[in-house]
């Protein structure tokens, strides 16, 4: 009993302390796998081919090489596959904002909200019923293997995404600006194109950004429409460097050379990924 | 002018408008129905047809989907899909869920830690399969030394037929449970405080608060998140054909594995079409549910 009062004050601190402890490494556990992976994907495109094979692995690249780098930029085109990728998703961004900007304001105003249940059925829609029509479409028009196909075949991930983000966005504009240029006689279109468009550009900025890296990111319409001289960088990466030789090393950094421009892009639209990963997008697969 | 005279022109005035607004929406049409929903109905349309690309097509209804049901290889493919489904949703779920309550709480470096967590998420699929392949590699990888150092035995990983398909949800999970985490912290973020006051005034423990307060009032996101996991995991395609192709043998090929070598090896384009068709009706029973609870839960 003579015990508990110089306990007592001990005994609340030391379990607050576990308690800390318990949640920092809950912390750990659950952040760690994630950084990881992408830790051993740039260790093992900075060390040379030797290390990356070594059991048990080497973890630290000692010394540092950029080989690897150099490697897939000189033997393996990957500037070109790089540029591909940019028209490709590119075009297919811009052609998208394009049609979706007004197509957004135009269901925002006259609030058809049904189109969005289209969006939607499409984000459920397996890639592979749009890829086998349009395949044949292309083989008719001789149009496979070009990037102008891509470009097409791309829109039918950028498209949905723009138009869902872009109505979204229009609805939360407050409607009394464009209503008194109406009363003042400017017509529908100047007021998109004066009012309504400045003031979205927050809104345009996520769209293009997510539209982009959705198209970036798929493998499948590139793997299948696509050669040897039209290849988008995700497809390069997977028959280049697997098929024609297996070295991990370039493997590695062609792999950091694809999610990097994606990462970065991501920074700048961190809080409206849940909306653009949940509902707009037609991902591949 | 009186109030109603204002107001007649004000109709008139808005019915003329709405015919406007309406033209702004058809440049976007013209490409969905190009790129969508043509399609759509040319797989449809299709799938009724014995047709390989460079033959000529011959009529013959119903018959690609009858054949179907005596497939073993696409039944097959069916059950893997179910089971890589089930495991690829409820995994994630549980460990989205777990760090969403961590993240819901206030600590030092939350923002950057929170960053990092969600990276996986947008990270190309394909590149990220890759390095998944690499660690897999039974003899150099780096998994099995992970494994050495706790005292287990090394693993076969993707290269077991038994193991292919949990392997692959591994990635699966690593990829995706960000995706979970952000949906369920939303649902945290709008959590009302009264309950858990009075809750903690009856002397609640945390397990209970968890328990009878948080779960079944995050319940509608968990549904959300639930049914959109479902639809990704059921059309995986990226990862799997990287790591696996389908293998070993045919021990992880999917619905859309089985489809893709249809259509792009073996051009049976009518064949192929009549998976897809099958395929879609599939998620869309799935489809129908998320509608269904978007309705419900109002959220969005």
């Amino acid at each position: 009993m003579e015990l508990t009062p110089t306990a007592r004050p001990f005994r609340p601190r030391a379990r607050r302390w576990l308690r800390r402890a318990g949640f920092w490494l809950s912390v750990v556990v659950i952040v760690s796998p994630a950084i990881l992976v992408f830790l051993w994907m740039l260790s093992l495109s900075l060390k040379n081919e030797i290390d990356n094979i070594a059991y048990p692995p080497v973890f630290i690249p000692d010394p540092p090489t950029f080989a690897n780098f150099v490697q897939v930029f000189e033997q393996n085109n990957i500037g070109r596959y790089f540029w591909n990728s940019i028209v490709v998703s590119g075009g297919a961004t811009l052609i998208a904002l394009l049609v979706g900007i007004p197509a957004g304001f135009g269901i925002a105003r006259t609030g058809a909200k049904r189109l969005t249940v289209l969006i939607l059925i499409a984000r459920m829609t397996p890639a592979l019923s749009y890829l086998i029509p349009l395949y044949a479409v292309f083989q008719f028009l001789h149009l496979n293997n070009t990037l102008t196909a891509l470009v097409v075949t791309h829109l039918v991930i950028t498209v949905p995404i723009v138009v869902y983000i872009m109505a979204g966005h229009f609805e939360t504009l407050p409607k009394e600006l464009e209503e008194a240029a109406l009363i003042d006689g400017g017509s529908v279109w100047t007021t998109f194109r004066y009012i309504a468009l400045p003031l979205a550009r927050p809104g345009i900025v996520v769209g293009a950004i997510l539209a982009f890296i959705f198209s970036w990111n798929n493998f499948i319409f590139g793997a299948v429409l696509s050669n040897r001289e039209t290849r988008t960088l995700p497809v390069a990466v997977y028959n280049v460097l697997t098929f024609e030789q297996l070295a991990w090393g370039p493997l590695a950094a062609a792999a950091i050379i694809v999610t990097l421009p994606v990462l970065f892009l991501t920074i700048f639209i961190q809080k409206e990924i849940v909306a653009g990963m949940t509902q707009g997008s037609v991902k591949g697969g | 002018m009186s109030t109603a005279a204002v107001a007649r022109v004000r109709t008139g005035f808005l019915v003329r408008r709405r015919r406007r607004y309406t033209l702004f929406i058809v440049p976007a049409l013209v490409v969905v129905g190009a790129v969508i929903v043509f399609p759509w109905l040319f797989t449809l349309w299709m799938s009724a047809f014995d047709w390989k690309i460079g033959t000529v097509a011959h009529f013959v209804g119903f018959e690609n989907y009858t054949k179907l049901v005596t497939n073993q290889r696409f039944i097959e493919s069916v059950v893997h899909t179910f089971y890589f489904t089930l495991l690829a949703v409820v995994a994630p779920l549980i460990l989205g869920t777990i760090a969403a309550l961590i993240f819901h709480r206030e600590f030092p470096f939350r923002g950057v830690l929170r960053g990092v967590f969600v990276m996986p998420m947008m990270a190309t699929p394909v590149a990220v399969a890759l390095v998944w392949t690499m660690m897999f590699h039974p003899q150099q990888g780096v998994l099995n030394y992970l494994l050495s150092l706790v005292g287990l035995p090394p693993s076969l990983w993707v290269y077991s037929p038994q193991l292919a398909i949990p392997s692959l949800v591994l990635v699966e999970v690593w990829h995706w449970t960000p995706l979970v985490m952000l949906i369920v912290l939303g649902g945290l973020a709008v959590l009302p405080v009264e309950p858990y006051e009075s809750a903690r005034l009856d002397g609640a423990s945390e397990w209970q608060l968890f328990r009878y307060i948080t779960l079944p009032l995050v319940a509608p996101f968990l549904v959300v998140a639930a049914v959109i996991r479902t639809i990704d995991a059921l059309k995986t395609f990226d990862t799997i054909y990287v790591i696996t192709g389908g293998g070993p043998g045919t021990a992880s090929e999917t619905i859309n594995l089985y489809l893709y070598l249809q259509a792009f090896a073996f051009y049976n384009i009518g064949n192929a079409s009549a998976v897809v068709v099958v395929f879609f009706v599939i998620v869309l029973a799935l489809a129908l549910v998320l509608l269904h609870v978007r309705e419900k839960t109002r959220w969005s």
